[in-house]
């Protein structure tokens, strides 16, 4: 199933969603990658408010390289999200309700997003190029020191992904092996 | 004895690190052509033309084909009639990687210290892995790797009792514990034999040869082919969302080892292996 998605990405969006379903996602989102992570639970910890407002908004586990002159960003493909495992909990439980990623999780995570009605979205690990083309807007907007690690706020217009774990704890890393595998037999 | 000056090496390194970040080679561009036709999923077809229409929007273009544009990993080969003036070799290479990363746009990703962290700016330093060879050339190859698949390797000191069943099996756990996470399809580099530290470098030597080649030795030819065989009938597929393509090739490289020992390692690449040689 394919859904055409306007941002922020709501409970109510989210829990429609299935592993395996195409969405296109228009709206912000915002970057933030391994350091930005362990910065924001510090900010948390200490009670600081967080660079971004969590409350249905979608985190993209990407940093760019650099933008050519001309160009809005760099190439803008997805991380490995299973090396923010250890935070996606608390992110997801203080509001943020899609991650965008590549890459398995943990039980914990999965169990936060069915807790939560989130969603794991997967883009095209190593498509940073024909990625980039959907990003239409980026703002640098926390932890410049951190470089290609820096919170970036993203205006994206379709962006395409897939729904690999929702909120019913269904996982299309499990599902598209299997359905492959039985197809081939 | 003949005189490089090491300005030239700077020249090839930072060129090298600029192309082979928006040019894919030729050999993964063929096998995943090769891939494409083979491919019997229908999620995994869809996969593997993005792939393509990516490779070919950042050659047209000139933009990296992937954001992790890598540690700059430098292979210099050295002839022992070269003498280099004009500066040191290393220096040299660094500052090939330095310029080559800041003019071509490419993503800074080295961390000056690996516990307390914090990005060196410039992508230095460089991976560099010298051999002295005989002649009088410098062939240097630069191969700029991502860490979503670098992270998925692993090695192990396997006993000579473990066999050749037990070199397959350790490699195929490998594979099947990556999963979708090192961006399938993926190269497989393999090292076995050498001691700890020399197994992990023929691994990652492994993945310089291209992925339309086979090993020169008929036995490490066959055992390629049947690793292969036997990945791709694992079912993770293109991204692991299911398919045939779950890699493009698996390299052997091998090295003499000890009467009590059988190191294999396993270095993991994927679909954007890069690697670029000059020869000066």
């Amino acid at each position: 199933m394919e859904h055409v998605i306007q941002l922020p990405m709501t409970k109510e969006t989210a829990s429609k969603l299935r592993a395996g379903d195409q969405v296109l996602l228009s709206g912000v989102i915002y970057s933030a990658r391994d350091a930005a992570h362990e910065r924001m639970a510090e900010q948390i910890e200490k009670g600081i408010p967080l660079p971004f407002d969590l409350m249905d908004a979608v985190i993209y586990y990407m940093g760019p390289s650099p933008a050519k002159p001309g160009q809005v960003i760099g190439s803008a493909g997805p991380t490995t999200a299973g090396r923010m495992d250890r935070w996606a909990p608390q992110m997801i439980a203080l509001g943020a309700r899609g991650m965008i990623g590549k890459g398995k999780r943990s039980r914990e995570v999965a169990e936060a997003i069915r807790e939560h009605q989130g969603v794991y979205l997967g883009a095209i690990g190593g498509a940073g190029a024909l990625l980039s083309q959907h990003i239409i807007k980026s703002e640098l907007i926390a932890y410049e020191d951190l470089g290609p690690e820096a919170i970036r706020k993203l205006t994206v217009k379709d962006f395409p992904a897939v729904v690999i774990i929702d909120c019913e704890g269904n996982d299309l890393y499990v599902i598209g092996r299997k359905n492959y595998l039985e197809q081939r037999k | 004895m003949r005189e490089i000056d090491v300005s030239r090496i700077t020249e090839a390194v930072k060129r090298m690190c600029i192309s082979s970040n928006y040019h894919l080679p030729a050999d993964i561009r063929q096998a995943i052509g090769t891939a494409l036709a083979r491919e019997d999923g229908s999620i995994a077809r869809g996969i593997l033309e993005q792939l393509v229409e990516n490779e070919k929007m950042a050659s047209e273009r000139e933009i990296p084909i992937c954001q992790d544009t890598g540690m700059a990993c430098v292979f210099l080969e050295v002839g022992q009639d070269v003498h280099f003036t004009g500066g040191n070799l290393y220096d040299a290479v660094h500052e090939g990687v330095r310029l080559g990363y800041t003019e071509g746009y490419l993503r800074k990703s080295v961390e000056r210290d690996p516990v307390r962290r914090g990005n060196t700016g410039d992508n230095t330093p460089a991976m560099i892995t010298t051999d002295i060879v005989p002649g009088d050339r410098l062939k240097i190859t630069v191969a700029p790797k991502g860490f979503g698949s670098e992270n998925m390797g692993a090695l192990k000191m396997l006993k000579p009792s473990a066999g050749l069943e037990g070199i397959k099996d350790f490699i195929l756990e490998t594979v099947e514990q990556a999963g979708p996470n090192p961006c399938p399809p993926i190269v497989v580099g393999v090292g076995i034999g050498g001691n700890f530290d020399h197994v992990a470098l023929l691994a990652k030597k492994a993945l310089l040869r291209p992925v339309t080649t086979r090993h020169p030795d008929p036995f490490y030819a066959a055992l390629e082919e049947e690793l292969l065989d036997r990945i791709n009938a694992l079912g993770i597929g293109p991204q692991g969302f299911g398919g045939r393509t779950t890699a493009l090739g698996v390299n052997i490289e091998t090295l003499p080892t000890h009467i009590a020992g059988m190191p294999c390692a396993v270095n993991i690449s994927c679909h954007v292996t890069r690697h670029e040689t000059e020869v000066i």
